[in-house]
């Protein structure tokens, strides 16, 4: 009964709200049924209303994939500084970093089944049931890392809300394990991802060992980002409170990432330019274009230009101090790292192909609408989950207020 | 309270029931066939009744489709037997016969279009250069001067790449070297395709169309059978000729015998004697994929 109970409290939760808060919900509906039309064609049709054609055979889906990846480990991640700084909200932090990961990873799920052919035979990959291809495809340990994650973060969050509801003290044998659990899961789950491109010897462009790395810096800076805003948001809004000099870290280990990153970048540029073999056209495709065809170039410049303004002023302590350069530092960074991440790293991989063939790609209109219809989808379910959430921690949700009613 | 535990159970179930019904007109409205193909185990862990039974199953549904008798076979390889290939590349003229013979003998999409033989027009002082190479030549003749030409298909790797990475074991190497694809296995996560290092696997974006009178109904289950929307496909050597004893397509329609055809475990074999007397080059040999498919130079 309390558990109808709870459901039916959760859904007065969710429909409660002001003026912004429905604004906000129908413009996500309207963005997903938008979508979800776009979406609608390539399931009739298949995917040959995608601009993915067999020489740019991944794009658009895989890169928000990818970034999306990346968002769910650095969610957790930043579980280590909170432990290491001892900043006082640690399970507020937690729980709200395992949330955003756990979105992420529905998102990332999501656009795996949207690029796949045959969405309905996704039971072949899976173990038992049909023949995983386990351990020699690099695709079924990041689906195995990715499960696990997953479960980790959704077990933590449940557990810790459920405690929090029934106004029990959480056990700490049973939390801190699985947190510290899921610091290396969280590694794990964006090193597998990057393994998945990097150990193609027929794709030069990412065959090299910095990729993984290079991935774990600009997560560090993606995921962050989101959370650094909405730690401010809730600040503002509920009861949570967070000191400004735990936010300010957070942002000086983001400048640390960007400069780790920044740096691999370099060396990275350095070997491909200097050394100057064949392989460098990836990297020019990358930079300038090919003969007049620069679709790319100006998402890998606009990557470049916010990432690096970001970087700015996240280094400099006045502007890293002050709230309104501090945000404008998070967004940059955040779509920094979504261009980079979902355009830039995966199309030049396949332009030109590995017979030297030039197909030139960019998103189709059902792909962009698709990649909308998935992160509207998982912003609406961020938003629930985080108002469940917030009403459980700081506004006396709980088993005793359900009853009264 | 029981009462009221009882009436919310009936109205659950009454919540429920919508879906139910949903669920059993989606069930109804798929036939047996269709059910029993959705729940189809890899075919290379079937026992040889159960592939009898879906080959059966195959050449009824293609016949409906397409009105014509086809032959689904499901024939596996010969014991010491292992298909090696040999292109001549001072005699290829670029005419691209081979393209299209593939096209027609192996069922592939007109439109849209997939070609699993890419011909590439090469500049002579490059050499084998595939950054300076195009596919979309189109001159009245050929060959054009300063000009020579590589067909690239399926290389049949010893060590294949996309084998490796499928995540779902739906495509693998036969016991007489073809690597084939279970196109009812294929999720179509085009993982093989980042990993084939020689553009040879292609996808059905769309829903493949043949014109009716130009299908071939003498297929292989693994090969040239009419295939769906959302897989992967490439060449196989005709696996559906080549072990019946025939040559495949290529080989035949090639007017200029620039393209030879053998058991490489058959030492009186003519891929036995080119590797023998003629110098022979493989593709990218630096990634250590080890072809079956040799070039070389007769002349």
């Amino acid at each position: 009964m309390d558990f109808l109970r709870f459901l039916l409290g959760c859904l007065k939760i969710i429909i409660k709200g002001g003026r912004v808060y429905y604004s906000c919900l129908f413009f996500l509906l309207i963005l997903i049924v938008w979508g979800a039309f776009g979406y609608f064609g390539q399931l009739q049709n298949g995917l040959i209303t995608t601009n993915m054609r067999d020489s740019v055979s991944w794009g658009f889906y895989i890169g928000n994939f990818t970034f999306l990846v990346g968002v769910a480990a650095a969610a957790v991640m930043l579980v280590i500084p909170a432990y290491i700084y001892n900043w006082k909200p640690i399970k507020e932090i937690v729980i709200f970093g395992e949330i955003l990961a756990i979105c992420a990873v529905i998102m990332c799920l999501s656009f795996i089944m949207v690029d796949i052919g045959n969405p309905l035979k996704f039971w072949h990959m899976l173990p038992f049931v049909g023949t995983m291809n386990f351990p020699s495809s690099i695709l079924s340990w990041d689906f195995f890392v990715l499960s696990i994650y997953f479960l980790i973060n959704l077990i933590v969050v449940v557990y810790l809300l459920y405690t929090h509801f029934y106004k029990k003290e959480y056990k700490k044998s049973i939390i801190i394990p699985l947190v510290l659990l899921s610091i290396p899961a969280a590694i794990a789950i964006h090193t597998v991802t990057a393994f998945l491109y990097n150990a193609l010897p027929a794709r030069p462009f990412w065959n090299s060992a910095l990729l993984a790395p290079r991935f774990l810096t600009t997560a560090f800076c993606s995921g962050p980002a989101i959370l650094l805003l909405l730690f401010q948001v809730l600040r503002k809004t509920t009861k949570f409170e967070i000191k400004d000099e735990a936010i300010f870290r957070i942002a000086e280990l983001m400048v640390y990432s960007m400069f780790i990153y920044l740096f691999f970048t370099i060396a990275e540029l350095f070997k491909e330019f200097y050394s100057d073999t064949e392989h460098i056209i990836y990297w020019k495709y990358l930079l300038f274009g090919v003969a007049k065809n620069r679709e790319i170039a100006i998402y890998s410049w606009a990557s470049i230009i916010m990432g690096t303004t970001a970087f700015l002023l996240f280094l400099i302590p006045t502007t890293r101090k002050n709230f309104l350069t501090l945000n404008i530092g998070a967004v940059l960074i955040y779509f920094s790292v979504y261009f980079e991440k979902g355009i830039t790293l995966i199309i030049p991989g396949f332009t030109p192909d590995v017979i030297g063939q030039f197909y030139f790609y960019i998103p189709s209109e059902t792909e962009i609408r698709t990649a909308v219809m998935i992160f509207s989808a998982g912003a609406l379910l961020f938003t629930f989950i985080s108002k469940i959430a917030i009403a459980i921690l700081f506004e006396g949700f709980s088993f005793e207020s359900v009853r009264k009613k | 309270m029981q009462n009221n535990e009882k009436n919310n159970s009936r109205r659950n179930f009454l919540k429920k029931l919508p879906v139910l019904a949903l669920g059993t007109a989606a069930l109804a409205s798929c036939n047996s066939q269709e059910i029993e193909e959705f729940l189809q185990q890899n075919f290379k862990t079937l026992s040889k009744e159960e592939k009898d039974e879906i080959v059966k199953n195959l050449e009824k549904k293609y016949y409906e489709k397409y009105g014509k008798k086809f032959k689904v076979s499901d024939k596996p390889a010969t014991e010491g037997i292992l298909f090696g290939y040999g292109l001549d590349l001072s005699r290829c003229i670029g005419c691209r016969r081979c393209v299209y013979a593939c096209v027609k003998e192996n069922n592939q999409s007109r439109d849209p279009q997939i070609h699993w033989i890419q011909v590439l027009q090469m500049e002579k002082e490059k050499g084998i250069d595939f950054a300076h190479s195009t596919v979309h030549y189109n001159p009245e003749t050929v060959p054009e001067p300063g000009h020579f030409y590589l067909p690239v298909a399926c290389q049949q790797c010893r060590n294949p790449q996309c084998i490796t990475v499928c995540p779902t074991k739906a495509t693998w190497q036969e016991e007489d070297g073809i690597v084939v694809v279970d196109y009812n296995w294929c999720i179509g996560c085009r993982y093989c395709m980042a990993a084939c290092p020689y553009g040879a696997r292609h996808f059905n974006w769309g829903e493949p169309n043949i014109p009716l009178e130009e299908i071939n109904p003498e297929t292989h289950y693994l090969g040239n059978r009419p295939r769906p929307k959302g897989v992967v496909e490439k060449c196989t050597f005709c696996v559906q000729r080549v072990r019946e004893g025939k040559y495949p397509s290529c080989v035949e329609i090639c007017p200029v015998g620039a393209r030879k055809f053998d058991n490489l475990l058959d030492p009186e074999s003519e891929i036995r004697y080119i590797l023998e007397n003629k110098r022979v080059l493989v593709l990218k040999e630096e990634l250590n994929t080890q072809p079956k498919f040799y070039y070389f130079f007769g002349v």
